[in-house]
């Protein structure tokens, strides 16, 4: 007796309760998806599944096709969303910046299939045709929110005795970018890319609202193969995903700021 | 002067870009034409064929399964976050990055792995899908931002305080529920509010945790509607009054968070 309030007076102990959580519903699972993804139907071991993979030109072909174009909007974001980033630190009243920070990302709280629909409205209302560009644009509109606010904050804390000391030192306006402002935002620019990127190829649905059904990203193939009970093979393309996660997580080295800066949004 | 100009007309004509699809939502949601584009002239009649209920049933069925799941889920992972942050700060170094590892996974994984891997989770398992997987499902995927939003409180309060409070005699249960809940209460609760908005946006964790016992939730229903080829009218409004309830959370949680950094 004595012991257990020991055990629950140190306050180290309250992490198993959410240690144990994580256990169930994060760490085994992605663990069975390693498993399903290696075994065929009847449990035994194989690699059929990525064999299938490599050798199906077709979802090959939209794995390729989805980074492409995952790509694209990612270089769309950081296009559009590092000069709003920039223009919005440079704001000399913090309250006003705040406020548009916060309307930019206030559309990411409308639900996303709505937010495509409307899009899809948006050009049917200007007669534009759908297909790649409604995809990129939309994919664009969908995400950018994410690239603008992590790079406004890296940007905001940057020390700007480091832009006058270039200045002084008799840098141009473009060196000074160039050479100072870009390598000290690039913790913000990764972890935009990272927040991009992959949601990109791992959305379902939207790609085919916005083309009409006549385009279809990575998301979609996995999430047919599962609804259609070929559950290994859908383990496989997921792990396969979960391998690019990986590889792109690696890039992400600013891995203090997610706790300093007091969880996403807020 | 010309640069000021032009950077505030570049933000603007973003924001603006960025808000057209939601208006186009808004302001057909006066109308009554079936078709999203079609304007038939003013009418209220979509606001209220949508409070009738027996009009649009499974829709506001779907709308009361999002908040209901919303709410559970947000309330526990707020109780699970917050026990969890303590904890986590009361760890040694190692063993807190570790666990501050396990906590990023969720939100690295992108919602599709997270729902695919759950649903193999339960299908192994042989649970039938249904309320419970998705309110489980979505306590995963909300309680690592509770534990984002609690642990820098933790952080910023003084040491001190904890150590004071057992001196002058109380025990450690008292000097948490009166020095330490106080501290960490502002990260509670915009981690629960984080929580909520999250679970209503989402949408492919709950498409794979479901099931198809016929519980749908706002997502799913809408899924559905737009593989049919278009959109319940009803939506629009719908979809109105959401933005404009998270429009005035967001709001609130701005100011809170506002007043904090004055203090």
């Amino acid at each position: 007796m004595i012991k257990l309030k020991t055990f629950f007076a140190s306050r180290k102990s309250w992490t198993l309760p959410y240690l144990i959580f994580s256990v169930i519903f994060v760490i085994v699972p992605l663990l069975l998806i390693v498993v399903y993804a290696f075994t065929d139907d009847a449990g035994h071991l194989t690699l059929a599944n990525f064999g299938k993979f490599f050798a199906h030109p077709e979802a090959m072909n939209t794995f390729v096709y989805s980074i492409g174009i995952a790509i694209l909007t990612t270089l769309g974001c950081i296009l559009l969303g590092y000069p709003a980033a920039w223009i919005l630190s440079n704001c000399k009243k913090l309250g006003y910046a705040r406020t548009l920070v916060m309307l930019f990302i206030l559309p990411m709280w409308v639900n996303i299939l709505v937010r495509t629909l409307a899009t899809v409205a948006l050009f049917d209302f200007f007669r534009l045709p759908l297909g790649e560009g409604a995809l990129i644009f939309g994919m664009i509109y969908n995400f950018i929110p994410f690239m603008i606010y992590p790079i406004y904050n890296t940007l905001q804390k940057m020390d700007h005795s480091y832009v006058e000391a270039a200045q002084d030192l008799g840098a141009n306006s473009f060196q000074v970018f160039w050479k100072v402002v870009f390598p000290l935002s690039m913790p913000g620019v990764v972890s935009g890319v990272m927040m991009v990127f992959m949601p990109t190829i791992s959305t379902f649905a939207i790609a085919e609202l916005l083309t009409m059904n006549n385009i279809k990203l990575f998301g979609t193939t996995i999430q047919e193969n599962i609804n259609n009970s070929l559950w290994n093979y859908g383990a496989a393309l997921s792990l396969i995903m979960l391998f690019l996660i990986a590889v792109t997580s690696l890039f992400n080295t600013d891995d203090s700021s997610e706790t300093e800066r007091g969880g996403g949004v807020w | 002067m010309v640069k000021k100009v032009l950077e505030q007309v570049y933000l603007w004509v973003l924001l603006i870009l960025l808000y057209a699809p939601i208006a186009i939502i808004v302001i057909y949601s006066f109308t009554e034409a079936k078709v999203l584009g079609n304007w038939t002239g003013f009418s209220l009649k979509l606001y209220e064929s949508l409070m009738n209920t027996g009009a649009h049933h499974s829709l506001m069925n779907a709308f009361v399964n999002t908040i209901a799941i919303a709410l559970i889920a947000a309330t526990v992972s707020t109780l699970l976050g917050s026990v969890a942050a303590i904890g986590i700060f009361n760890l040694r170094a190692r063993s807190r990055k570790a666990m501050g590892f396990i906590n990023t996974i969720p939100i690295l994984n992108g919602d599709i792995i997270t729902g695919i891997s759950l649903f193999l989770l339960f299908v192994s398992l042989g649970i039938t899908q249904g309320f419970t997987t998705v309110v489980l499902a979505h306590i995963t995927f909300c309680t690592p931002y509770v534990v984002l939003s609690v642990l820098p409180r933790l952080k910023q309060m003084n040491p001190n305080l904890y150590e004071a409070a057992l001196d002058l005699g109380a025990t450690p249960m008292q000097a948490l529920w009166k020095v330490i809940m106080p501290e960490i209460r502002p990260g509670m609760i915009s981690g629960f509010l984080l929580a909520l908005t999250i679970s209503i946006d989402d949408f492919a964790v709950t498409v794979f945790t479901i099931g198809n016992q016929g519980l749908e939730t706002l997502s799913t229903y809408i899924y559905a509607d737009a593989r049919k080829g278009g959109l319940t009218p009803e939506l629009r409004p719908l979809s109105a009054l959401i933005f404009v309830v998270i429009l005035v959370m967001l709001i609130i949680i701005n100011r809170r968070a506002g007043k904090e950094k004055q203090v």
